[in-house]
């Protein structure tokens, strides 16, 4: 299994059914498979914050709800998740993939991407760094069965070191 | 959206897309035991919209509701004035996350296809999130009703003018994003234009002009107690015995 194949499948496991997200390349085989399969229902959201309020009204509804987004649109969540995710106790399943680092060509990525671990800090956060097969299933396994146990988010970073980084800055940095 | 398994099964409620899209003007019977007023216009421009008030549509709203019918309330005095209708536990108040209402509610619809579910947002707030409007068209869940509060005003913050209050038209903006939406010319429209989202299915945008009235209630500000109360009117609760 791929990676991102043992993510959707982790995610089966555990009845997550519901994926918002934002795209970003290295999403691109995640967001692929959750598509092409009618177990999960997919939608497409503007913003992350967009994004995580419909998981918020989903999981309130019933359903557990993951949204995928790449670091710089977690800048545009922070305010979602001080005053919807975490006081409203939603265990939200962030899967982010991490831009702006080990290889970025842009600039504009990379200073935004010291800003997540801080903010999910300070919003008590929990978040785990996903940087190997090995571990791949057990991290998330574990990881939404304990947001869905204590009602609390947790967010899911996809490092280079698991994804092979962005193709596109692959191809940029060679160029 | 295809693959979608939410939108197979949607309840009897919510007639097939072509009923809804034949316009809503050739309907005439009862919808949920009340009496459709076919001599209403079924869409209406700004300019014909009389100015309403807020407290008074939203305690309209409450009485019309008969399905327990989740109703997610923006922040400020969309929520303050849901909570002075008298609270229900499938109302859900929104703190802080301005702009949300919309996407929550889109959450609701699509975890359970088949309930009604009304957002309840200001003119500020969904200029903060006009994005959302065309994910809910895209999504079409056709259980969901958008009803926007338009004074021109970020009332709550000092009654600075939005962009609504210059050139800007909230019912153009929605139906550009792909969504059937009306404004509200009055009180009895209003009721029409619900029980038809009822009886033929969204998604729908309904505005109305409302007044600088301030709003009416205090809702409680715990945000663990709203979700429980709001997950134990959806029937989600995993509190057991401590729901008793």
């Amino acid at each position: 299994m791929t990676w991102s194949e043992t993510i959707l499948q982790t995610l089966k496991d555990n009845d997550v059914r519901l994926v918002t997200y934002v795209p970003d390349n290295v999403l691109t085989p995640l967001l692929r498979g959750v598509t092409a399969d009618n177990y999960f229902m997919a939608v497409g959201a503007t913003r992350e914050d967009e994004a995580l309020g419909i998981a918020a009204g989903a999981w309130m509804g019933g359903i557990k709800g993951c949204v995928m987004m790449q670091t710089s649109g977690f800048a545009v969540a922070p305010n979602t998740l001080a005053s919807l995710i975490v006081p409203f106790q939603i265990p939200a399943i962030m899967i982010i993939s991490e831009r702006g680092t080990l290889g970025e060509f842009n600039s504009g990525q990379a200073l935004v991407a010291r800003t997540m671990r801080p903010v999910l800090d300070s919003v008590a956060v929990t978040h785990h760094t996903l940087t190997d097969e090995k571990t791949l299933r057990f991290m998330v396994d574990k990881s939404i069965k304990q947001a869905v146990s204590t009602q609390a988010p947790v967010a899911l970073i996809l490092s280079p070191l698991l994804t092979g980084g962005n193709p596109v800055a692959e191809a940029k940095l060679k160029g | 959206m295809s693959g979608c398994p939410a939108f197979a099964g949607h309840d009897k409620l919510y007639r097939d897309m072509p009923a809804m899209m034949a316009g809503l003007a050739e309907r005439s019977d009862t919808v949920q035991g009340r009496a459709v007023n076919q001599s209403a216009p079924v869409t209406v421009e700004k300019a014909s919209a009389r100015v309403l008030n807020r407290a008074a549509l939203t305690r309209r709203l409450v009485e019309i509701l008969k399905h327990d019918e989740a109703v997610v309330a923006g922040i400020g005095n969309t929520n303050f004035d849901l909570w002075a209708a008298g609270h229900r536990k499938q109302n859900f108040y929104m703190l802080g996350s301005m702009g949300l209402a919309c996407p929550i509610a889109l959450g609701v619809a699509l975890a359970q296809p088949k309930r009604g579910v009304i957002a309840l947002e200001g003119d500020g707030s969904i200029l903060m999130a006009l994005g959302c409007l065309t994910t809910i068209a895209n999504v079409r869940p056709r259980n969901l009703t958008i009803v926007i509060m338009d004074n021109g005003l970020y009332q709550i913050t000092g009654k600075q003018t939005t962009a609504t209050h210059g050139v800007s038209d909230i019912v153009a903006i929605a139906r550009g994003a792909g969504l059937e939406a009306s404004w509200i010319a009055d009180e009895t429209h209003f009721d029409v234009l619900i029980d038809r989202s009822f009886e033929h299915g969204g998604p729908v945008l309904y505005a109305a002009r409302i007044d600088d009235e301030p709003g009416v209630g205090k809702t409680v500000r715990d945000p663990a107690l709203i979700r429980q109360s709001f997950m134990k009117g959806l029937g989600t609760s995993r509190g057991g015995d401590l729901d008793r």
